[in-house]
């Protein structure tokens, strides 16, 4: 919803916010359930408020538990039966500056100050290793935002007995902590608040009328921040930039300018800002967003405007390039197509409001941030939180170079008439075996991702997974993929349940990247190897459809499965008997098992 | 501004509020007049107020407010 998109207005959001709500359910769109509890050491009624819209927004329709107010503490630390049947998917933790309860004083010698930051730190700490034990869930936390006065002026900052040094040193422990805790998260209130100006952050007005730590204009700040993480925990990240080349990557049009006319290097401040978005734009390329241009110019000046000598993103920084005089709409489902991503995981970023205007119109789902002015380009993308990342598994950095080797895999293919034969030339590898600590972050990462193959859309943790893979009731698989052009890295995943001598398999998802290339045959032969070796004897499939999942419909039929019934939604059941004779299907990929 | 002309603003903060069209508030309208009106909704109506006439409450102003009647003499005050 164009109101929710950054830059947006706090103050028309809070006074809206109930028409919002009611226009936001009333979109045509899946949402995902999630339950989110808020512990607060301040008043919290807007933050939920807020939260909902944008998470809303996101696709994510939450269910909220709230603590009393300032029973953060109280309500993570001892028995709390309200919250335990609640049962939170994840929890944040709305604490500031308010709740630190003790400071420096300057009568303290080095000793008694560690010591008072040590008792600050372990009061959270305690809490999130309870919460972790208990709640088994991704757990969100503030870090501090700055004080409103400085007793000692600049000294504050670095003397230790200055708040800000007391502070900044309490945030380090924080960002340690979730350095070395998968499942928990900062929520930077102390960047946000900066942005916004701490000032009217502070506003004392509504910690004293309301107990507000922040001001409450501030709050769609602090709501669409905290949305941002997590809806990249669920997987709701966008994955690919779609540029468009004049006066978006540069200044001027090529081909009425010619390449040497256009701005862009360090020679005019209209170039040095075009430089440093496009610097901007190539370091995505390491979180593993795709690089892609749609844009209206013949090709060759398209190409010739990204040689230019100055510029930073060459045509190899790019996956797809489409410069033709089609419709940017057209090209943008021809680009979806290639990339086998869906067009709502696309971010268009064009200068001109027509183009702008029919692509948000025809393509549903896809990002249309408004790119008025260059020197704003950056921040309007930034703040928008498009890639927001929490999680950073050594696949996100090789992105780019996967969908360019499928890109050279196309080519091969065409040189082959009979299929097989190409998939045996790709010389490809399986590793297929149980969940394993290394790639815990990733697996999670693709029940979150995952849309078109995915049988039951089920989304997990990373702690939801290191439970099935401990536990011996379950056969969990991961799939990892190389061929002779490279490694594609954890492709997909297999969660099946032990009851008895049958197998219901609550979970199987594949990677669209390594669509048609026989891994799910190689998927189902382990799977059924490790079912015998589990006494099972029937295994139960279950297919349950969603917007995008309509591709695996008759996935089990195909795998040799019987229907066993289906319902009036389309959810149908299949089972499998393993014969004694149980045949591979696969025949082109050499597997580890 | 005059009063009347403040009071159809309000009315529309109100109604945004709220979101109810129906509500139309007069000198003497308190909480206890409009179902939803807690002392949570109360700071988004101030929120909301504050930006359509472009002013700012002290907190003793908010404090003091008895109904919306004083609510429409404070802006007064200030434009």
């Amino acid at each position: 919803m164009k109101e929710l998109l950054y830059p947006f207005d706090g103050d028309y959001i809070i006074k809206k916010k109930k028409s919002i709500k009611k226009a936001l359910l009333e979109e045509n769109k899946t949402f995902t359930d999630k339950k989110i509890a808020i512990l607060g050491g301040s008043t919290t009624n807007d933050v939920r408020l807020i939260l909902e819209l944008f998470l809303l927004n996101y696709g994510i329709r939450p269910e909220f538990y709230e603590s009393e107010y300032n029973q953060y503490w109280q309500d993570a630390m001892f028995s709390n039966q309200e919250l335990e049947v609640f049962s939170p998917d994840i929890i944040y933790i709305h604490t500031t500056a308010r709740n630190i309860t003790e400071y420096p004083v300057l009568s303290d010698d080095a000793s008694a100050v560690e010591e008072k930051l040590a008792r600050q730190y372990r009061h959270f700490e305690q809490m999130w290793e309870r919460l972790g034990t208990v709640y088994r869930c991704p757990v969100i936390q503030n870090n501090f935002e700055y004080p409103g006065y400085r007793l000692m002026g600049n000294m504050e900052a670095s003397d230790i007995h200055g708040r800000i040094n007391f502070i900044t040193r309490l945030n380090l422990k924080f960002y340690e902590y979730a350095q070395t805790h998968k499942n928990f998260f900062i929520n930077d209130i102390n960047y946000v608040s900066s942005c916004y100006g701490l000032d009217r952050w502070l506003d004392d007005f509504y910690w004293h009328m309301y107990k507000y730590a922040l001001a409450v204009p501030a709050i769609p700040e602090l709501a669409h921040n905290l949305a941002r993480i997590i809806k990249s925990v669920y997987g709701k990240n966008k994955k690919a930039l779609v540029l468009d080349l004049d006066n978006t990557l540069w200044g001027g049009v090529v081909g009425d300018d010619g390449v040497e006319n256009l701005a862009l290097g360090q020679e005019v401040p209209m170039g040095q800002v075009y430089s440093e978005f496009q610097s901007y734009l190539k370091e995505h390329k390491d979180l593993g967003v795709l690089l892609n241009v749609n844009s209206k110019n013949d090709y060759e000046n398209a190409v010739a405007g990204l040689n230019h000598p100055d510029g930073v993103l060459k045509p190899e920084d790019f996956i797809v390039i489409m410069a033709n005089w089609n419709n940017k709409d057209k090209n943008i489902a021809d680009m979806a197509e290639l990339l086998n991503i869906m067009p709502d995981s696309m971010v268009f970023v064009d200068d001109n409001p027509a183009e702008r205007a029919i692509v948000e119109r025809t393509v549903q789902g896809v990002a249309v941030p408004v790119m008025d002015s260059p020197e704003n380009y950056i921040r309007v993308l930034d703040r928008a939180g498009y890639f927001e990342m929490t999680s950073l598994s050594a696949d996100d950095a090789k992105r780019n170079e996967m969908y360019k080797e499928n890109a050279k895999r196309a080519q091969l293919q065409l040189s082959y008439d009979n299929y097989e034969e190409y998939l045996i030339s790709l010389e490809m590898t399986a590793h297929i075996k149980a969940f394993e600590p290394v790639y815990m972050a990733r697996i999670a990462q693709l029940t979150n991702k995952s849309n078109q193959f995915n049988l039951t859309t089920k989304r997990y943790s990373q702690a939801d997974i290191e439970a099935f893979a401990a536990d011996d009731g379950y056969i969990t698989l991961y799939g990892k993929l190389e061929d002779k052009f490279g490694d594609n890295g954890v492709v997909s995943v297999v969660i099946g349940r032990i009851d008895g001598n049958e197998l219901h398999i609550d979970l199987w998802l594949m990677s669209c990247r390594v669509l048609k290339r026989d891994m799910e045959n190689a998927m189902m032969d382990m799977l059924v190897k490790r079912s015998l070796e589990h006494g099972v004897a029937r295994i139960r499939g279950y297919y349950f459809p969603t917007a995008k999942n309509g591709m695996v419909k008759e996935f089990y039929h195909t795998m040799g499965f019987a229907k066993e019934s289906e319902d009036e939604e389309g959810n149908s059941v299949w089972t499998f008997d393993i014969g004694i004779e149980y045949t591979n299907k696969n025949k082109v990929i050499k597997v580890v098992g | 501004m005059t009063r009347e002309e403040i009071f159809d603003g309000l009315n529309e903060v109100f109604r945004d509020v709220f979101d109810d069209d129906d509500i139309t508030v007069t000198d003497s309208t308190t909480a206890d007049d409009i179902e939803d009106w807690d002392s949570l909704e109360h700071i988004n109506l101030i929120v909301a107020t504050e930006k359509k006439f472009g002013v700012k409450f002290t907190m003793g102003e908010v404090t003091g407010m008895k109904n919306v009647g004083e609510m429409v003499d404070a802006i007064l005050q200030k434009i």
